[in-house]
């Protein structure tokens, strides 16, 4: 369930944040996510920004992911 | 879990449909299995005969001169939208669906249902549209109607317009969907699922801005050209209500041939792709109001392929797959997985989701 | 699209794929549920089952809150419409076309007169209301804990700006209470077979991936949390494929680039003021399940639909020939149910998992996996 995306904050105004995917761009509301700042990607549902992407961790996951090196214990709680 | 075949042929149509009881419904419209049910099952029996029996828009009436003859009601909201109204659609629409047989549009007839209230302001805007596309399509409005419905009784206005063309001698093999033979090969002349996301966002007063616009526009001379230049094009046609999903499985019903799409060959502009992915919906089942599709033979592809990029309509153009033997007539994707998928028809409207 | 085509790098997932086939134990099978319908959905969509080895299946999850949701609920709502000209309802439009009791949709409601219209987000709801004082707006609100929150915010919303006229029909699930459901009404084989469970990305945004541990305590099976795209699917896969063969029974966050440990504190604070926990609610397939759903609190009583317009909910049969309960329980695949793809199509729905865009029986027609599509086409790449 639940159809949600991960898009960019490119603008704030109040509780509402405008954020942009791909060059389209449509209003959020921040009402469960305070302390979000221009650039960041938040995943948006129904017109609500639910969490913020970590960049980071991202990162790794996308390192695992591709495999650079498998470990043998690969499987530890992320 | 994989995948096991269902034995027999594979109906269309689950049900028939009910004519003491059953009622119409949004879906009859939407352009999919729907509308082609209401029309396998009522109006081609009525009315069948040769020209309407071949399945195109563009009905080919044969005769010396050979005249095709196409209508187009159009009843689309929100009246104006990015990059077009519904003016220029309704002139579009019909010169498109001309063009598709292979015809030069010459004349055009508009039929207008007016809501009683409807601003004249309006009505002026969406006229001057259809006069501005009217006139760069080079097709003449030489007749038309105009009727008035109680307030409540209409949409602001429906409009009706007929298109009348002749194909030129020097076309020898009129393109027609029955046309098309395995080993075929499909190309589209640009991106797809401009019109219908750009419309269903604003329908549905969506709160989605950016680059995303209706691609409205006449086809003819992208069309002519194609044909005057290149021998061996089987099917013309225009993708809209369906989306590019529900044209291909029209194309392979009337050819009795089934069809293989390549999902990474398909032209779907970002800005589109991202809007569709915002909604939840799939930009192979959002109308196109200003591309085609094209069946060559296999030696012709890489012409007609030049050809269209060489026109402004069709810088984006693009090979997208083949057609292929399949007696159920499915039109299967291959991923960019590898993987395979079905591309079936539109099962009514799509609607944006939450889940 | 950023963190979108990133994963969904294909030669990853063949890397990704490699892994799982490397390091499944040839002399088992697996079986792991994908709990959440967006999931189903983008295994379908994505052909993602073809590069599995052949001994691990995926059993699909009751995860679809289109799915789960009665059918005298629906009726609930497309009753309401019909007899309360006062009444707009206001669906996502997902279950505009699901079939309620005897055949009528909402979208066929609206054909009949219903006021129904279709919103996006609840803020639409809100401004509804304040713009038609002299309309009694109704959200007709289903999903899982993603989708709650949206629903308390415009309670809330309705709440400061002082409208009576907004009240809300509540159907609001829960996904812990969903896997305990799984776990103990489903049959014998299915959970002895089970192995782990993907669990739902989104849901865990909000509820927090602390939140699986009394699961994976009470049943000692593996939980792993995955986002949607394709290879957050995979890369889930051989995570419990690894716990599996180690002996584990943990809960991995794979989602952690956006599932915190906790979840989201101010989400589901909200939700704690705004909804209560229900006794019990029916669950289509799953039946009664005691703790599972949610209604008004009581200091939000006025916003509830089903006391302003004194509503009671009668169970109904499914048809009869709807295997959608054996489905949602993970015990029968759509291929399974004798009405798949032949009298229940996408657009003659007999059950809500042919409709829902998620429903497992909609994924398989709608991608074709039903289709030995093998049987055309050379190359096959797949």
């Amino acid at each position: 369930m639940c159809l949600a995306l991960p898009a960019e904050v490119i603008a704030i105004s109040g509780e509402v944040a405008t954020v942009d995917l791909d060059g389209v761009q449509t209003p959020v509301s921040l009402a469960f996510l305070k302390d979000v700042t221009i650039g960041d990607y938040v995943v948006v549902h129904v017109g609500y920004a639910l969490s913020r992407i970590d960049a980071e961790t991202a990162a790794e996951q996308l390192a695992i992911m591709s495999g650079a090196e498998i470990q043998a214990h690969e499987g530890e709680p992320a | 879990m994989k995948t096991n075949a269902i034995p027999g042929r594979r109906r269309l149509f689950a049900k028939k449909l009910d004519f003491s009881r059953g009622r119409v419904e949004l879906t009859h419209g939407a352009g999919g299995k729907a509308s082609a049910q209401l029309f396998e099952e009522l109006f081609q029996p009525a009315f069948s005969n040769p020209a309407l029996d071949r399945g195109d828009d563009g009905a080919q009436c044969g005769g010396a001169d050979r005249l095709v003859v196409a209508t187009d009601s159009h009843v689309v909201s929100p009246l104006f939208f990015p990059g077009g109204d519904i003016g220029a659609l309704a002139v579009h629409g019909t010169v498109n669906d001309v063009a598709m047989a292979g015809a030069a549009p010459q004349y055009l007839t508009a039929g207008f249902i007016l809501e009683e209230g409807f601003p004249l302001s309006d009505l002026r805007r969406i006229v001057d549209s259809m006069a501005t596309a009217a006139a760069e399509a080079r097709v003449a409005v030489i007749a038309g109607d105009t009727k008035v419905v109680e307030r409540g009784k209409g949409d602001g206005v429906f409009i009706n317009t007929t298109g009348v063309g002749f194909i030129p001698a020097w076309l020898e093999n009129p393109p027609s969907a029955s046309n098309a033979k395995p080993g075929d090969v499909i190309l589209v002349s640009g991106s797809v699922g401009d019109h219908g996301v750009t419309v269903l966002a604003a329908r549905e007063d969506l709160p989605l801005s950016g680059p995303i616009e209706s691609d409205s526009a006449a086809l003819h001379d992208l069309a002519m050209q194609l044909l005057s230049v290149v021998k061996g094009v089987r099917t013309l046609r225009d993708p809209t209500r369906g989306g590019l999903a529900t044209a291909v499985n029209e194309i392979c019903r009337s050819s009795g041939t089934g069809a293989l799409l390549h999902e990474e060959a398909i032209p779907v502009r970002r800005p589109v792709e991202a809007a569709c992915e915002l909604l939840g919906v799939d930009p192979l089942y959002l109308a196109n109001e200003g591309k085609m599709i094209a069946v060559t033979a296999p030696e012709a592809a890489n012409d007609a392929l030049a050809v269209l990029r060489a026109h402004s309509l069709g810088a984006e153009a693009a090979v997208i797959g083949e057609i292929v033997e399949d007696p159920d007539n499915f039109v299967q994707m291959e991923t960019a997985f590898g993987g395979k998928r079905l591309v079936d028809w539109l099962t009514g409207d799509p609607l944006p989701r939450i889940c | 699209m950023r963190y979108v085509d990133e994963f969904r790098d294909p030669k990853t997932a063949k890397a990704i794929a490699a892994r799982i086939h490397r390091d499944v134990d040839p002399n088992r099978d697996y079986a792991f549920m994908e709990f959440c319908g967006g999931h189903t959905h983008a295994l379908c969509r994505f052909g993602l089952e073809d590069l599995l080895p052949d001994n691990i299946s995926m059993i699909h999850g009751p995860g679809c809150p289109v799915c789960v949701l009665p059918v005298g609920r629906l009726d609930l709502a497309i009753e309401l419409a019909l007899s309360r000209p006062e009444v707009t309802l206001l669906t996502y439009g997902d279950m505009m076309r699901v079939p309620g009791g005897n055949g009528a949709s909402l979208l066929s409601a609206k054909a009949r007169g219903g006021d129904i219209r279709m919103i996006y987000s609840t803020t639409q709801a809100v401004d509804l209301a304040r713009d038609n004082p002299d309309r009694e707006i109704v959200l007709f609100a289903i999903g899982f804990e993603t989708t709650t929150p949206p629903t308390a915010a415009a309670v809330k919303a309705a709440r400061a700006a002082g409208l009576n006229n907004f009240t809300v029909l509540c159907n609001h699930v829960l996904t812990p209470a969903a896997i305990d459901a799984i776990m103990t009404t489903g049959s014998e084989q299915t959970r002895a077979r089970l192995d782990g469970f993907i669990g739902p990305g989104h849901v865990s945004t909000i509820i927090g991936a602390e939140a699986y541990q009394g699961a994976v305590d009470k049943w000692g099976k593996p939980i792993v949390i995955a986002g949607f795209e394709p290879n957050d699917l995979l890369n889930a896969v051989h995570r419990l494929v690894n716990q599996v063969n180690r002996g584990g029974a943990q809960v991995e966050n794979a989602f952690a680039r956006a599932v915190r440990p906790g979840g989201n504190a101010v989400a589901q604070a909200l939700c704690e003021e705004v909804f209560s926990l229900r006794d019990s609610f029916e669950w289509r397939g799953l039946g009664t399940i005691p703790a599972s759903a949610l209604r008004l609190s009581d200091g939000y009583q006025e916003f509830d639909a089903e006391q302003r317009f004194a509503l009671t909910y009668t169970s109904k049969p499914d048809h009869k020939a709807c295997a959608c309960a054996e489905i949602l329980r993970g015990e029968k695949s759509p291929v399974d149910c004798k009405v798949f793809a032949r009298a229940c199509t996408p657009e003659h729905p007999i059950g809500s998992c042919m409709v829902s865009p998620e429903g497992a029986c909609a994924a398989y027609y709608l991608y074709g996996r039903y289709r030995d599509i093998k049987r055309t086409n050379e190359p096959a790449a797949a």
